[in-house]
């Protein structure tokens, strides 16, 4: 087999080299919305792919691709190949210890839920509790108020303060010998709050309680290590870390996946079937029935190995400093309202313009070029805690620049002249 | 397409000072607007004098598109017949989704061409459409319009 290596991101030790590494976005200079450059600050609904991970989707179906685990033929164990050797790439970059505790998924829905089928189905009943809290996007809250309405079981919400923090005390002081398990953000899509998750995890475990982190606005910012954390469960998308749409993984302790029950039956799953009886197969297959999107968990190893390479600290590092840039000059313009001003904050910047609806907002910034997500982010409760029906979001990547702020800021003072 | 000609000052003007905002004191008729993907959400509240529309108002949370498009409505179906409004009802959909030449002889579309830009703008024909949705509900004796699911009586939902 020949293999063309995939090129190394533009990486030196230091800063990061933005404008070299914005060269391997090949939608950042091809896109002009309305003849204008375009500033992409949507990035917590979905981020762009380097050419990197777009060369190696493009390597996978011109020379790699066949079904996994089933043939005994050359490009059926080439696949393979590549489909395991992703999985070792999500390994690595959650520090799991052990392989077979990465199951491939969807996407960050599909792992909550697979959690909730899994584990919630079997382990909780009439009267048991499930903590969740009110930074928690619509993926974390409902599978859990619909395994609550199937069992019976009651679900407690950790409030949060002005500054869209969670209240630590109060979580605490939710536990009862009733509680169960606890979906846990680790970043909120909407506010960009990160929580003090290790102190929460903690917290749980001190009282027997298994944790699931919905880590989808997290993994594109933060290092994560699950065996540092001593998370339970840890879910994220492939789509919002620069890989593609449909792929994701959903980390789970083996102790734990081995006592789960399946979630979805078919092919793979199985190590023996007979219309009396089938015998599952081994974690991580057990979880993985019927023909993954192979492609896209390829996909998602490169774009992890891709991220690595740049290093989450720099990243970290950059993205904070455009966010203190946005939230200091969006802050000079006067009459723009910051929802969420938490301590500590992933790269969001959620705003309200005067009394003009996001809506409005998002149509006028599109005009300019800038890209913002508008609406109320699957986060209803967060909306209604700040007493807004929506806001904008501005979202920050590695590959954003100074400039672009710069654009987003004189488009809000574009929207505050037209609503004068 | 860009914001000048969206977002002209009639538009601006019917979004600063609403017409025919608030309540009737006794409504023959009431329905509720509702806009999940960008919560704009609305009240429509009609009195009818027989088949004639004797009074109307609306009040609500929404967008500028939406609440400059509810308050033309309002001023434009006043006084007019349950036909006559249903008439502009169809007008008024029909060009903000395209099927419908507002500059075709005999339509009723008058000052509320000035939302004829936002076919441009696919992610904001629901708000402009929603007060329309909503007067359908009403004069329908509907309770809830909805621009998604079951409840989109304009069968516009997706
Ligand atoms: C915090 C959070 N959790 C979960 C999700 C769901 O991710 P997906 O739609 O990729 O499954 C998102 C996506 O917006 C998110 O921001």
């Amino acid at each position: 087999m020949s293999v063309t290596p995939i090129r190394q991101p533009a990486v030196d030790a230091g800063a990061l080299d933005v404008e070299r590494i914005r060269a391997d976005f090949p939608i950042l200079r091809n896109v002009h919305p309305h003849g204008k450059t375009l500033a992409f600050l949507d990035n917590a609904a979905s981020s762009q792919m380097p050419q990197q991970v777009i060369d190696r989707l493009v390597r996978y179906q011109t020379h790699e691709h066949a079904n996994i685990h089933r043939g005994v033929h050359t490009l059926s164990a080439i696949a393979t190949d590549a489909y395991e050797g992703a999985r070792r790439s999500v390994q690595r970059f959650l520090n799991a210890k052990e392989e077979r505790e990465i199951i491939f998924t969807t996407g960050c829905t599909e792992g909550v839920n697979l959690v909730m089928h899994g584990y919630g189905r079997k382990f909780i009943g009439a009267g048991d509790e499930i903590i969740i809290t009110h930074l928690e996007h619509h993926s974390n809250i409902v599978p859990w108020q619909m395994l609550c309405e199937e069992k019976g079981a009651k679900l407690k919400v950790v409030p949060i303060d002005d500054r869209g923090e969670l209240l630590v005390d109060d979580y605490e002081k939710l536990f009862t010998e009733r509680t169960k398990f606890a979906a846990l953000t680790h970043v909120s899509n909407a506010l960009g709050t990160v929580t003090p998750i290790r102190r929460l995890i903690d917290i749980a475990h001190s009282h027997g309680v298994p944790v699931l982190v919905d880590g989808a606005q997290a993994v594109p910012h933060i290092a994560v290590d699950v065996q540092a954390l001593d998370c339970d469960f840890y879910a994220f998308s492939g789509h919002k870390i620069c890989g593609p749409t449909g792929s994701g993984a959903l980390y789970g302790k083996a102790a734990l996946l081995e006592k789960m029950q399946p979630f979805k039956g078919g092919g793979d799953m199985i190590l023996s079937v007979t219309f009396e009886k089938t015998t599952y197969n081994t974690i991580p297959h057990k979880f993985e029935a019927g023909t993954p999107p192979i492609a896209a968990m390829i996909g998602l190893g490169a774009a992890l190995d891709y991220v690595s390479a740049i290093g989450l600290e720099r990243i970290a590092a950059h993205e904070h400093a455009l966010l203190e840039y946005a939230t200091e000059q969006v802050t000079a313009l006067g009459g723009v309202r910051i929802i969420g001003t938490a301590r500590e904050k992933a790269a969001v910047l959620s705003f309200y313009v005067g009394d003009v609806h996001p809506h409005d907002v998002g149509t006028l910034l599109d005009e300019e070029g800038v890209a913002v997500r508008t609406g109320h982010h699957c986060a209803q409760p967060v909306m209604q805690r700040f007493g807004v029906p929506a806001t904008a979001r501005a979202s920050f990547a590695f590959y954003n620049t100074f400039a672009e702020v710069d654009a987003l800021v004189a488009a809000i003072r574009k929207v505050q002249k037209l609503f004068a | 397409m860009d914001s000048k000609q969206l977002y002209q000052e009639v538009i601006l003007d019917h979004n600063r000072k609403p017409r025919n905002y608030g309540r009737l004191e006794h409504p023959t008729q009431s329905s509720e607007g509702l806009n999940p993907l960008c919560g704009d959400h609305i009240w429509l509240h009609v009195h009818l004098d027989g088949d004639r529309i004797d009074g109307i108002a609306f009040e609500g949370q929404s967008c500028a598109i939406c609440k400059a498009s509810a308050s033309m409505m309002t001023a434009a179906v006043k006084g007019k017949s349950v036909a006559e409004a249903e008439a502009l009802v169809d007008a008024f959909r029909g060009m903000v989704t395209g099927t419908v030449d507002p500059a075709t002889p005999g339509n009723p579309i008058g000052r509320l061409a000035v939302f004829a830009g936002v076919k441009d703008l696919p992610s904001r024909v629901k708000c402009a459409v929603l007060p329309w949705h909503t007067l359908h509900a009403a004069l329908d004796a509907q309770a809830v319009a909805s621009t998604e699911g079951d409840q989109d009586p304009m069968g516009t939902a997706g």
